[in-house]
């Protein structure tokens, strides 16, 4: 097997990596040597797409609301009902969940559309395996959660809330304050993001590595008989992974949703 | 050679998290089992520390090919 190891390397075949990701802009530039320097992106366009996809599919479900509902209406419902019932009221509260419940949605609608597009034929690429993206979606989570604390508590209460548990003896505070700060504040947004992004990254990577290597190895590759019945085998495993995507996808968007409800609890929760 | 080492490496700090991520399905599962009328209440609880679990693999990945840019 080392052998065509070599061959394989010698001839060429190109590993997928991180530059496939950087896509052309549409005038052509790609990665040169003065960097990522584009204009307009598959990407950033998809991510507008996503948004309009998202918002027209609520709009559709929802715009004869009868007694009775249709099928559409019915699978708006539930889909809605899942944020509401299963994300926002569980995790924020009966009291205060009500408030939430649009930023919720609109959430949970707009990531799992995009990281659809990673499935879809010719798109075929999901903006959050871009990082940016995922650092903006970030942002603004962040922002949203320690808007509404400060909002509730005040600056000073809401750090000190944020910061300081209850209940742990004083003289190991001065330790647990910075870690908390680090957890609570700085890390929180980072791995917000980079859990979204890397699944999305690590998936599409995975896809991308058993097309392109299924194609080399049917077409290209030479020297063993086992060589074109393992790329069949690198499609097959191309497409069982293709499934595992949208499972991802899907579990991704509820990560992310959960993990921002629980966090407007959290800024919400009262000391006990 | 570093990138494959990076990759080696990521590949042995993802097992921490994916045996603290079957941990966690193993107690969902039996308290579902034992009780499943807590199912709804048991999903957030065990999605959320997966996702927890998780974000460490995730670093490892993040760090995996930082280390490998900044190298080569």
């Amino acid at each position: 097997m080392s052998d065509t190891g070599l061959v394989l390397a010698a001839e060429g075949f190109h590993a997928p990596g991180p530059i496939d990701f950087f896509l052309p802009d549409f005038t052509g530039n790609s990665w040169g040597e003065h960097g990522y320097q584009v204009l307009l992106t598959k990407a950033s366009l998809l991510l507008v797409l996503g948004a309009v996809v998202a918002y027209l599919f609520l709009a559709m479900t929802s715009r004869r609301g009868a007694v009775v509902p249709t099928k559409s209406q019915y699978l708006g419902e539930q889909a809605y009902n899942f944020v509401r019932n299963g994300i926002a009221q569980d995790i924020i509260g009966s009291k205060e969940y009500r408030r939430y419940v649009p930023l919720l949605v609109s959430i949970f609608f707009f990531v799992m559309v995009n990281n659809l597009f990673g499935i879809v034929p010719v798109l075929t690429f999901a903006p959050f395996s871009r990082v940016s993206f995922a650092y903006g979606l970030a942002v603004l989570v962040w922002l949203i959660y320690n808007g509404v604390g400060i909002m509730h508590k005040g600056f000073g209460g809401y750090l000190k809330h944020a910061t300081v548990p209850s209940g742990v003896p004083a003289w190991i505070l001065p330790l647990l304050v910075p870690l908390e700060f680090l957890s609570n504040i700085l890390i929180r947004p980072v791995t917000l993001s980079l859990r979204l992004f890397a699944n999305m990254f690590a998936g599409h990577l995975l896809l991308i590595l058993f097309s392109t290597g299924g194609a080399y190895l049917l077409i290209h590759a030479t020297g063993s008989v086992v060589l074109k019945p393992a790329g069949v085998l690198a499609f097959a495993l191309g497409v069982a992974i293709g499934f595992l995507e949208i499972v991802v996808a899907l579990l991704q968007a509820y990560v992310f949703t959960l993990l921002t409800a629980q966090y407007i609890s959290g800024a919400l929760a009262s000391e006990h | 050679m570093g990138g494959s080492l990076n990759m080696v490496g990521y590949g042995l700090a993802a097992i921490g998290p994916g045996i603290g991520i079957g941990l966690i399905f193993a107690a969902y599962i039996n308290g579902t089992a034992r009780q499943p009328e807590m199912q709804s209440r048991l999903q957030p609880i065990a999605i959320l520390g997966f996702a927890l679990a998780e974000a460490l693999a995730i670093i490892g990945i993040a760090l995996a090919f930082v280390i490998k840019a900044s190298n080569s």
